[in-house]
Order: structure tokens, then sequence, then C-alpha cells
């Protein structure tokens, strides 16, 4: 089936395929049905036979109820079907190995939570899920996956997660998938999937960089957070922030996650926590989207008092 | 073109001035489209900057923009006024009224223009010369002032069309009550009425934001 | 049939024709404009296709490929497919069918055609300059801040005809609100007038809200607005839902026509009347209601929440419905009812098939496990044109066929009209079938170049598209040799019902001498005591 499938790498491409398998079947019951009928009733009644039209049929309501009915219920199972599926994919599990992406014309940059930077390429081990948290330095990107059958579009301003469980070694192509400019169709690379020891291997390697954490936690001291995110400093302290529900100046509340955290960083006045004067300056322009992902990474680690 | 022209397409009048109201609603319609792409950025943006927008409609001037909602009260009386002195046969009555509408959109615009003007000074322009306080604000509220101008820019356009609309009205008045000149006038009332309520919003929307 | 008086030899100065009021003319004005465009796309989509030939090709360079399939996007939906029914068969038929002398507002119509050209030039003012990179979809920020291409003088375009497609749908809404003769009940009109009814809906509360779109998009690129550019503090997915929210229902306004068309050819060529009338025109307000709610099926994986991509998906699946119920009903039209395979019913009985193909994939992307997967991909290409090639352009050969003897008065050679439709069938299917399996098995869209293991897929769609190309092109010549060459049609080659059928072929200038009047129900023809066609 190769030739009209991709292989199946990850844990949800086979339950896409099979989705896939029932809508097809459904359609070409149809088809089949009205290319039938279309078929019989233009030989049956082609105006050269002489055949029994009497009696016509103009209208039946019952006929209508019945071929409204049956589309009605055959698409809301369709509707369950995919949109559990899909709420599947967008849940990652909690112990995903996590790898951060930024999306830029025309190549992808990888960093691997325990350090390794990778450019249009991502290895990662078999058998565990991988939760890609991605941002594009520019305009709209899509991170595209044929073989694990998961795609997610990759936005500036903001983060997109992605999710997948590679069941295969092998490699298998990305691609990005929305438009984006000149040299978008050679915005691809490969995700290479490694057994688990070779994957210890792989990241083991010489030339293996400080874990994102590691270079958050020097970023955080050299670009002078440090200064005034610390008890009693100008800022607030931010141990156990991540994850928390903020009361914000203004009113409302906020989600400190990923996004929230970028934003804070980038754009520092636009939700001021409650109680704090909006002093902090942006780091827009100073830091790139790599780096932020690394403070992220750094902020996320720092549990709670 | 009167139904009774031997290539109008209308078989009577009744039929014509019908179709003249169903036309203008219809068009109405895809005002209400066009406006209402913007006022869903606007309150989208709102959501987004509670506080840039409380902060950038202190700065709008409140005195002018409440002058000029009375006054597009009034013309909407006086052009209701103008559509029954029209239908009651009665130019010469019908174009007063419809004067005194068109003097209040233009006083309506030159206060408009005031108020422009007024924003250029304090720098409140978007782009590079763009100055607002407090600072840290200033991105939402250039938004506001992209979409203050844009959105009550495009109001006093149509506004403009109303008044040229009118005073095209009057002229065909002074050629006495002639057929088809109620339906003109009645057309010409719900365009107004329109543009009047589109401006009941706008002026909530970026005058009265504010808060105290 | 020169020597009567009508529509074409009443008066054949230039400025007869360029400032005519008459309906019918500007019909045939329309016809003129939106053909060459059509030749404008097509020419665009023959270099594409040549392109893909190869999986490295370099018959153009990067930059000038996705300038192509923008102005391949760009012409065929705004200033082909959008203004071709309605404004074609519409402007000629919507008068004659409701028994009137012409639209409830000439004067408007004549501008209608005016604007669209205006929209036109700059259009292809945009491409002669250099053209534009950013797909038909002009997603932000890249057409807002990155792009530098002439994206303002083609969004001005596209705005400028978006104006003239609101004048036509003004003018038909009000045309068969008002304009009916005596007798015409709602429930008596042609299900071509219900279905072109819908479409105006759509076309005045849906274009307006593209305008705006595109006007905020050309303030972001010459003003810095900031509202789609994030790091201006602008939200890009905002541009998607205002684009949507327009190029959603804009695929309805291509389809809606296209149904008209076959409901009113399948009655006619299976002598009976069509079955399920009521549902038939239910369904039409239906798809046109219901369409403006399923925009956020083209946003599953662009960032949208899951419980609004939830809605979206449900509601799609409804707006599948009524087209399925519209379906069914022509096929059971046929039964009892006495076949003519002519050449109109060759491409009605095209379009039931390809456009059931094409919605049944949509119901594999309204199923969000599997849009993912599918999502920018060939195989939404190959969806799309099933319904806008196979379904509404196919519709539109059909009936300009069909329509062709009344508007002319000429009969066009059968057998090569049979042979069109067959190559047009044939041609498309093998050009489109191949790409649901590139699609599926993830090459994605707008691709210049491409991995070499989907070269094969790829030369046998290039190789249907040069059928497909053929199929085109033979309408077009032995069209044209009609007008001097063809039969005389006499007022009703078909025996079709219908108020137009009633008058000489070509119609007289103001259509009917006296008023008709209607006292009988659509579709009368009677399939079992007829005499032969």
């Amino acid at each position: 089936m190769s030739w009209i499938v991709p292989p199946q790498a990850s844990t949800v491409a086979a339950r896409v395929d099979l989705l896939m398998g029932y809508v097809l079947f459904v359609a070409v019951c149809f088809i089949a049905l009205i290319g039938g009928a279309i078929f019989y009733f233009a030989v049956k009644y082609h105006h050269s036979r002489s055949v029994d039209r009497s009696g016509p049929v103009f209208q039946s309501i019952p006929l209508e109820i019945f071929w409204t009915g049956v589309p009605l219920a055959l698409t809301l199972s369709m509707f369950v079907w995919g949109a559990r599926l899909f709420i599947t994919m967008r849940e990652p599990p909690p112990d995903s190995l996590e790898v951060d992406v930024v999306g830029k014309q025309w190549m992808w940059e990888v960093q691997h939570a325990e350090g390794r930077r990778e450019l249009n390429e991502v290895h990662v081990p078999v058998g565990r899920p991988v939760r890609l948290l991605m941002t594009s330095a520019d305009v709209i990107h899509s991170f595209f996956v044929p073989a694990f059958r998961v795609k997610q579009d990759v936005l500036p301003g903001r983060y997109e997660t992605e999710w997948f469980e590679a069941t295969e070694p092998g490699r298998y192509r990305l691609y990005c998938a929305q438009y984006c400019g000149t040299a978008h169709s050679a915005m691809t690379g490969w995700i290479t999937v490694l057994s688990a020891a070779d994957y210890e291997r792989w990241l083991a390697q010489p030339g293996a960089e400080p874990t994102m954490t590691e270079a958050g936690e020097r970023l955080f001291r050299r670009a002078g957070c440090a200064s005034c995110h610390r008890a009693g400093g100008a800022g607030p302290a931010l141990e156990g922030m991540f994850g928390r529900r903020e009361a914000l100046e203004g009113g409302g509340t906020a989600l400190a996650d990923e996004t929230y955290v970028r934003e804070s960083i980038l754009r520092p006045n636009a939700k001021v926590l409650k109680g704090w004067p909006p002093r902090m300056p942006s780091y827009e322009g100073r830091l790139d989207e790599a780096q932020v992902q690394q403070l992220v990474s750094y902020l996320k680690s720092l549990k709670g008092a | 073109m009167s139904a009774e022209a031997a290539d109008s397409p209308f078989t009577d009048p009744v039929q014509q001035r019908e179709a003249a109201r169903i036309g203008m609603w219809a068009f109405l319609g895809t005002e209400v489209m066009f406006f209402g792409a913007l006022f869903l950025t606007y309150f989208y943006d709102r959501h987004l900057y509670p506080d840039g927008w409380v902060a950038a409609s202190k700065h709008t001037d409140l005195l002018l923009g409440s002058l000029n909602t009375g006054l597009l009260l009034v013309s909407s009386l006086t052009m209701a006024l103008a559509v029954e002195a029209a239908k009651a046969r009665r130019p010469d009555a019908a174009a007063k009224r419809l004067l005194a509408t068109m003097g209040m959109g233009a006083v309506f615009l030159v206060f408009k223009g005031l108020e422009y003007a007024e924003h250029i000074r304090d720098g409140l322009w978007p782009g590079e010369s763009f100055h607002f306080e407090p600072a840290s604000l200033s991105r939402p509220g250039e938004l506001f002032y992209y979409l203050y101008f844009t959105m009550t820019g495009l109001h006093a356009l149509h506004m403009l069309a109303g008044v040229v609309w009118l005073s095209a009205l009057v002229i065909a008045s002074r050629r006495g009550a002639a057929r088809g000149f109620d339906t003109h006038v009645e057309v010409a009332g719900l365009y107004w009425h329109f543009i009047d309520v589109v401006w009941i919003f706008l002026f909530p929307m970026f005058y009265l934001v504010r808060g105290h | 049939m020169e020597k009567t008086e009508n529509y074409l030899n009443d008066e054949v100065t230039v400025s007869s024709w360029l400032l005519t009021t008459d309906h019918k003319r500007i019909a045939l004005l329309y016809l003129m404009s939106v053909t060459f465009f059509f030749l404008v796309g097509a020419f665009a989509a023959l270099l594409m296709r040549l392109e893909l030939l190869v999986p490295n090709g370099g018959l153009v360079q990067a930059e000038t490929y996705n300038k192509l399939f923008t102005m391949h996007g760009v012409t065929m939906v705004f200033f082909f497919l959008i203004p071709s029914i309605p404004a074609v068969l519409g402007n000629f038929l919507i008068p004659m069918m409701v028994g009137a002398k012409d639209m409830a507002f000439p004067r408007l119509n004549l501008a209608s055609w005016y604007v669209f050209m205006a929209g036109g030039l700059f259009g292809l003012a945009s491409m002669i300059l250099g053209g534009v990179d950013t797909g038909w979809t002009f997603y932000a920020p890249y057409s807002s801040v990155y792009s530098n291409t002439h994206v303002i003088t083609m969004a001005v375009g596209i705005i400028i005809a978006g104006f003239s497609s609101i004048m036509t749908g003004l003018n038909f809404i009000v045309t068969i609100h008002r304009l009916r003769a005596p007798g015409l009940t709602w429930m008596r009109l042609p299900l071509f007038v219900w279905s072109l009814y819908a479409t105006s809906i759509i076309f005045i509360l849906g274009t307006p809200v593209l305008a705006m779109a595109l006007v905020l998009i050309a303030l972001e690129r010459v003003f810095g607005f900031g509202v789609f550019d994030p790091a201006l503090g602008g939200d890009p997915l905002l541009f998607q839902h205002l684009f949507w929210f327009y190029s959603h229902p804009a695929v309805y306004i291509m389809i809606l026509p296209s149904m008209g068309v076959v409901s009113e050819i399948v009655p006619c060529f299976a002598r009976k009347r069509i079955f399920g009338y009521a549902f038939v025109a239910a369904s039409s307000l239906a798809i046109a209601l219901i369409g403006f709610l399923v925009w956020g099926h083209h946003m599953f994986v662009s960032g949208q929440s899951l419980y609004a991509g939830m809605a979206f998906s449900l509601l799609s699946y409804m707006v599948a419905i009524p087209s399925a119920v519209k379906v069914f009903n022509w096929t059971a039209t046929l039964h009892k009812g006495r076949i003519y395979l002519r050449t109109p019913m060759l491409y009605a009985l095209g379009f039931i098939g390809l456009f059931t193909i094409g919605g049944l994939t949509g119901l594999v992307l309204a199923a969000m496990g599997l849009d993912a997967h599918v999502h920018d991909t060939y195989f939404i290409i190959a969806h799309f044109h099933y319904i806008m090639v196979g379904g509404a352009l196919m519709g539109y050969l059909g009936g300009m066929h069909f329509w062709w003897p009344k508007i002319t008065g000429k009969l066009y050679p059968e057998f090569w009209g049979r042979i069109s439709a067959g190559l047009v069938f044939l041609g498309f299917n093998l050009t489109f079938f191949p790409q649901f399996l590139l699609g599926y098995l993830g090459m994605p869209r707008r691709y210049y170049h491409y991995p070499p293991e989907f070269q094969t897929l790829n030369v046998l769609s290039t190789a249907g598209a040069s059928i497909l190309g053929v199929g085109y092109l033979v309408p077009l010549l032995y069209l044209l040799w009609s007008l001097k060459w063809g039969a005389d049609a006499g007022p009703n080659p078909w025996r079709a019902t219908g108020l137009e059928w009633t008058t000489s072929s070509p119609p007289p200038k103001e259509n009917y001498r006296v008023t008709p009047e209607v006292d009988e129900e659509p579709y009368a023809y009677d399939a079992e005591t007829e005499a032969a066609l």
C-alpha cells in the first residue's frame, strides 16, 4: 500500500488511516449508488426504449426524510470519530520529551532539551512521546510529517505545540506545509527515529551543548533578568510561577504557560502582574526565538517555594 | 427613469417604489457587513488590550464627539420630516428639511475635521510621529487610533456621500413633485438613518470607553 | 435568424454595445471578459503543470512559480468562476425567466460590468508589473509585511471586482422579489432562479468582509497598522477569520449557480418534472445559510481553539446534507423519464458524478483528525478542483450549451459537443484523481520542487491537464463556428419549459411584447406521452 499510503510510523497513523478507510468506504458506496443509479436509469429509460413510464413520481416526503436522515447519521459518526482522534492528537502525554523548534524562512532550527541542536533534522527515540514547542521568527510555517500523520501551523508571536510518538525506527520526511515565500518547497527535512540505545548514543556525541535549561539559566543571569527577578527585587520572584494562574493589573487573569512567558519577555507590559508596576524593559530584538525558548525551559524548571 | 418609460423594466410605480426599497435594504445589508468586519477587529483588539483602549479613549474629544452625536440625532429627525413632506407632495417643505439635514451633516464633518486636526497636533496620528502617554500602552494606543481614523474616516466618507446625495435631491425638488421623488427621498432617508446608527455605535466605542 | 428583429441586430454600433442597458447584451460583455480571464488563468495552470513534470524542474524560477499559482488562483476564483454563471447566464436569463423586460436596475447592471473590468485591469496590472506571490489566500504576515510583490495592486483589483458582484447580487435580489410576472409565485420559479437568489444573498453579505480584510492588509503594508503582524502587536489569525468568513461562502457562490443549471437541464433531457422541487429549492437556501457558519474548517491546524474547531467540524458536516439532497433528487428525476443524452445532459450528468466525488472528499476534510494530515496538501487541491472544475465549470459549460441556441439563435454541432464533454470528463479525472493520492502520500501544495517519489503521479496529472486543455479549446472553436455556420435553432430546439423558451431565438430586445402570465407548475414535461425530441 506504500504507493498510496505513507509509512505508518506513529501511534496515531494507523488510527488516521482507519478513519480514512471508513470515510472512503462510505464515499465509495455513495458513488457506486449514485453512479450506478444514473447509469441504470440512463440505459433503462433511454428515449429509444419503450418501457413502462406510467405513474411517475415527483415527490416523496418519506424518501426525502430517509435520504436526509441517513447521511446525517453517517456524517455525525464521522464528526465524533474525527473529533476524538483530533483531541488525542492535541493532548501530549505528560512525560513527553521536549524539543523546541523555531521555523524561519526557510529552515527549521531545532533544540533538544538535553542540549543538542539541529538544523532541518530532528532525531527522536522510538516509543517515547515527543512534544514540539514551536514558534516562527517571521511568517506562518507548518510542521508536517506525513509518516506520523501530524501537522501544526507554526505562528510568529506565539507558541504552538505538536506531539507524536514514533513507532518505527527510520527516516521520515518533514515538510513545511504553509506557504511561506520563495523557498517554501525547500524548507524540508528529516525526522530520524532511533532505537532508545542509539538515541542515547546520539545525544552523548561530542559537540553536544548544555541542556536547554542550563543554557536558559546562563542567559537568565547574563541578560540581567536575575538582577530584578529575585526575592526583594524590583520584579516578582519566578519560582513556581510556571503553570499558575496569575492575577493581572487592571483586572483579569492569565495562565502562566509558555506563550505567556515568551510574551512577558518580549512585550512585558502587555500583561503586568497585579501589584507590580510596568517597569520591565522589553527584550524584543535583543534575544532571538531560540534563546527565548531556552529561558522558557529554565523558568519551567524553577519549582516553587 | 420612471415606470412609464417604454424601456423601463417596471410595469407600475408601486412596483418601482417597492423595488427601490428592497434595493436600499439589500445595500444597507452590505454596509452592515462592511463596517461589521471593522467592528469585529475593534472588539477583538479591545479584548486583547483593555487597558490600552481605556487610556487611548481618554484622548478623544468628548465635547466635540457629543456635539456630533447630538447633531446626527437631530438630523435624523429632520430627514424623517423631509420624507414625510415628500410623501405629502410638498417638495418645497421637503427641500427645506433636506437642507437642514445636509447642514447638520456638513457641520458634523467640520467638527470631525477639527477633531482630526487636534489629534494630529497631539501626536495621535499613527506612524512615526505617534506619541502617547503612558508609553507602556503606546502600541495598543496606536492600534486604537488606527481603528479610530479608519472607522470614523469610513463613516465620514459615507456622510459626505450622503450630503452630496441630499443636495442632488434638493436640486431635484425644484422640478416639483416629480413622480418618484418621494421614493428617492425615502430611500435616501433609509441611508441617512443607517449612517446615523453606525455613529451611535462608534460614539461609545471610541469616546465612552475611557471610563471615569 | 438575423432577419427578424432581436436584441443582437437592434443597433450594431460600438456605443450601442458599450452603453447598453439591455441585460442580454451586458451578459455577452461579461461572457467576453470572463472567457479572457479564464484563458489567463488556464495559461498559468499550463505553465505550472509543465514545471511539475519533473521534481526539480527549471522551466521557471521558484519566485515565478509562486507568482503563477497566485495568478492562477486569483484569476480563476475572482475573475472567472465567481462572475461566470451569475454575470453571464444569470444576467441573460433571470429577467426572462421571471417574465420581465429587464433587471430592476439596468444602469446598475451596466455599471457592474465596468466596475468588473476596472477590477480586472488592476489585477492584470499587478501581473504585468511583476505579479504577486502570496497565494490567492493572502495570509498575513507574509502578504502584509514580508512579500515584496505587488500585493496592493492585486488587492485593489479584487476589492473592485467584489463591488461588481455586490451590484449584481443586489440587482438579482430586487428583480426576483419584485419583477415576477403575474402568476409566477415563488414555488413556480425555475430552480435556476432559486439558486441564483441564494447566491446573491452570499454576494451581498459575504463580499464586503473580504473587501475589508484586504483593505486592512493594504493598511498594514503601507502604514504599518499592526492589526495582523505579531511583531506590531497584531494577530495573523484575525486575518484568516476575516478572509475565510467570505471565502468559504464564496465557494458556494461558485457552485450554487451550477447546481441551478443542472436543475434546468436534467428535467428537460429526462422529459420529466424535477423530483422534490420544494426540497431542491430549500436546499439552495440551506447551503447559503449554513455556508456562512463553517469557515473555521480551513483553520483546524492554524492555532484555532479546539472547541471552535469542533463546532466548525460539526457544521461542515451539516452543510454537506443539502448538497446530498440535491444529488438524490436529480437522480430520482431520471426514474421513469425519457432520457436524451445530448451535450447539455452529458455535462449535467458529469457534474453530478464529479461534484459527488468532490463533495464526498469534503467529508474527509471535515473530520478534524483526517484534516490534520491532508490539510495544505494536494488532497485539498484535488478536492476543490473536483468541485470547482468537475462541478462548477462543467455546469457552466452545460449551461452555455443548453442556452446557446437561445442566446445566439444557432445550433452547435452535436457530435463535437459530445466529444468535448467526453474529453473534459476524461482529462479532468486524469488530471485530478492522482492528486488525491499525492496529497495523502504527503505532497504539500504550492510546492515548486518536490521529492522524486512523487513524480509518476505528477506526470499523470500533467498528461490529464493537456487532454483537459484540448477539451476546453474544442467548444471555444465550434461555438464560434456556429455563429456563422450553425443551423438556425428556432425558438425552442429542446422543447424546454420555461418562459425564456417562449420567445424567438435570439430574443427580442424587450423580451416580451406582452407580459406573460403563468398558470402552471414549472417543468411541465411529460415523459410518458411526448413525441421524440
